[in-house]
């Protein structure tokens, strides 16, 4: 019975809501049938099953998750095994090296990536994208991409894959294992494909 | 740097409405700070602004200087984009299409068409639509924010009175807005037109405004935020982020007010940590009172 009934529970996304776009990512969850939670401090992390680190200024994030501890949980939450997709933003905080002397500030994805790599607001830009599929059996798939000075992934480690490239070859997604980290936008392009992968993982991850 | 420009095969589209909206978006919840030297950018940045926006002089010295305020000298635009990561914004005088033109050339990040510098144009605000540029416009209600959208604006602030520290004004107009969008919920057809004519704005602009009950870009509070409670009484009455002015470098502890306000926009629902973050700030700028400003010196009645 109690098994049934957490079989039954919908699992919850966080959405670290610090600073940044944090809302169009938890209405997009909302739009794919999920339920989203806003994430300022650790206790709010209780009992997510899966996290969202949306766009915004990397910095200021930073200096919030320093403040406020955030860092040591969202680790233990993907240690656990739980999804995690950083957008933007997020994927700058996910990333194990930052170019021109950044400290990491979760290195949960084995990567290095330069902040605002394509140049500043003039330079930000919107394209068709193909992207590896994240589930197992899925080929590449094309996809709107809206990039606001975005970062670029200059080379992913041993540990990380690459799943999405634009032509000129940079590297604008990564993968390892359930972390995940995007240059762009999906949440601001009405592309709803990556939050359903990351909640579906979530149920698989909670029912362990 | 490593500048990288995008691939040229498949189509890549620059300066869509989605890249203009969308800087907007990524600022939410988030603090942008005037400041006028480099080493006050840096200060700005090291307590966790989202942006900056670089003028000459603060809104409260425009306001005791008087004269005719004009946007600032490239040199200094260009010396504060040389010292930080994050976003930097610029004012244009109203209507001054020019000075909006130097700035794009400066490759600023965004364009505040702002009421604090003294306006060029007494008939029309810049066709924004022309630039490649976003634009932050201010308002005071729902058809000035409207107006300015249809312009092409990306992004808008509710006024407030810049310079002033007295968050009254800006909790009117952000009040305003909302409001009026409420008054126009459930309302025919015919009304909305009625509505959308007297606002002097198209149809489609006021149905879709409606239909999401917000305005269709993002808002933030400007003009008066001198306190963290200040700042979070701003996304209590539903802003999506602050501009601070005056607010922060003339108060007597700059770096720990700018690092408090950040942090109580993140926390702007959790009392005791604004009460934490408030704690130990010395005094904040000094203030005006309404009702000792003569009505032409108020800046929010600038545009139309």
């Amino acid at each position: 019975m109690a098994g049934a009934l957490r079989r039954k529970r919908q699992p919850i996304i966080g959405v670290m809501a610090v600073q940044g776009d944090f809302r169009e990512h938890l209405d997009t969850l909302d739009a794919v049938g999920a339920v989203g939670r806003e994430i300022r401090l650790p206790a709010d992390l209780d009992g997510v099953d899966g996290l969202i680190l949306p766009g915004g200024e990397s910095t200021a994030m930073r200096k919030l998750y320093t403040r406020w501890g955030l860092a040591a949980p969202i680790k233990a939450l993907a240690t656990r095994g739980a999804p995690i997709l950083g957008t933007c933003a997020g994927a700058i905080l996910l990333a194990t090296k930052i170019a021109d002397g950044d400290e990491p500030v979760l290195s949960l994805l084995d990567m290095e990536v330069r902040r605002n790599a394509f140049g500043r607001q003039l330079d930000s830009f919107e394209t068709e994208l193909k992207m590896q599929s994240l589930k197992a059996s899925g080929g590449p798939t094309a996809l709107r991409a809206v990039f606001i000075r975005a970062p670029e992934i200059l080379r992913v480690g041993p540990a990380a894959s690459v799943v999405a490239q634009l032509e000129g070859g940079e590297i604008v997604a990564a993968r390892q294992g359930n972390v995940v980290g995007i240059s762009f936008h999906p949440e601001i392009a009405g592309e709803t494909r990556l939050h359903r992968w990351l909640v579906e993982q979530a149920a698989t991850a909670r029912r362990g | 740097m490593g500048k990288r420009t995008a691939p040229a095969k498949t189509k890549v589209a620059k300066s869509t409405w989605a890249t203009k909206r969308g800087l907007a978006q990524m600022l939410k919840g988030g603090v942008i700070m005037d400041v006028v030297t480099p080493a006050e950018a840096k200060v700005a940045e090291e307590a966790g602004a989202v942006a900056v926006m670089a003028l000459e002089r603060v809104p409260s010295d425009i306001r005791r200087d008087g004269g005719v305020a004009r946007m600032s000298d490239p040199d200094m635009i260009k010396g504060i984009q040389a010292v930080t990561s994050i976003p930097v914004m610029a004012k244009a005088r109203i209507g001054h299409h020019v000075e909006a033109q130097i700035l794009e050339a400066l490759n600023v990040d965004y364009i505040d068409e702002s009421e604090v510098l003294t306006p060029a144009d007494d008939r029309f605000h810049i066709n924004k639509h022309a630039f490649r540029i976003p634009f932050v416009c201010g308002c005071k209600d729902l058809g000035e924010a409207l107006r300015r959208i249809s312009e092409g604006a990306a992004m808008m602030r509710t006024k407030g009175e810049a310079g002033t520290g007295n968050i009254v004004e800006a909790v009117r107009h952000i009040r305003t807005v909302k409001e009026q969008i409420e008054a126009l919920k459930g309302q025919s057809e015919k009304r909305l037109r009625a509505a959308a004519k007297e606002m002097r704005v198209p149809y489609e602009l006021v149905k879709l405004t409606v239909k999401a009950g917000r305005l269709p870009v993002v808002n933030f509070v400007a003009g008066g935020i001198a306190t963290p409670a200040d700042a979070a009484l701003s996304m209590w009455l539903g802003a999506d982020g602050v501009f601070v002015g005056s607010g922060i470098f003339k108060s007597k502890r700059p770096a720990e007010t700018a690092v408090a306000i950040v942090q109580a926009t993140t926390h702007w629902a959790n009392p005791a940590i604004l009460a934490e973050v408030s704690a130990g700030l010395d005094e904040a700028m000094k203030g005006i009172e309404m009702r000792t400003i003569p009505d032409a010196e108020r800046l929010s009645s600038r545009g139309w």
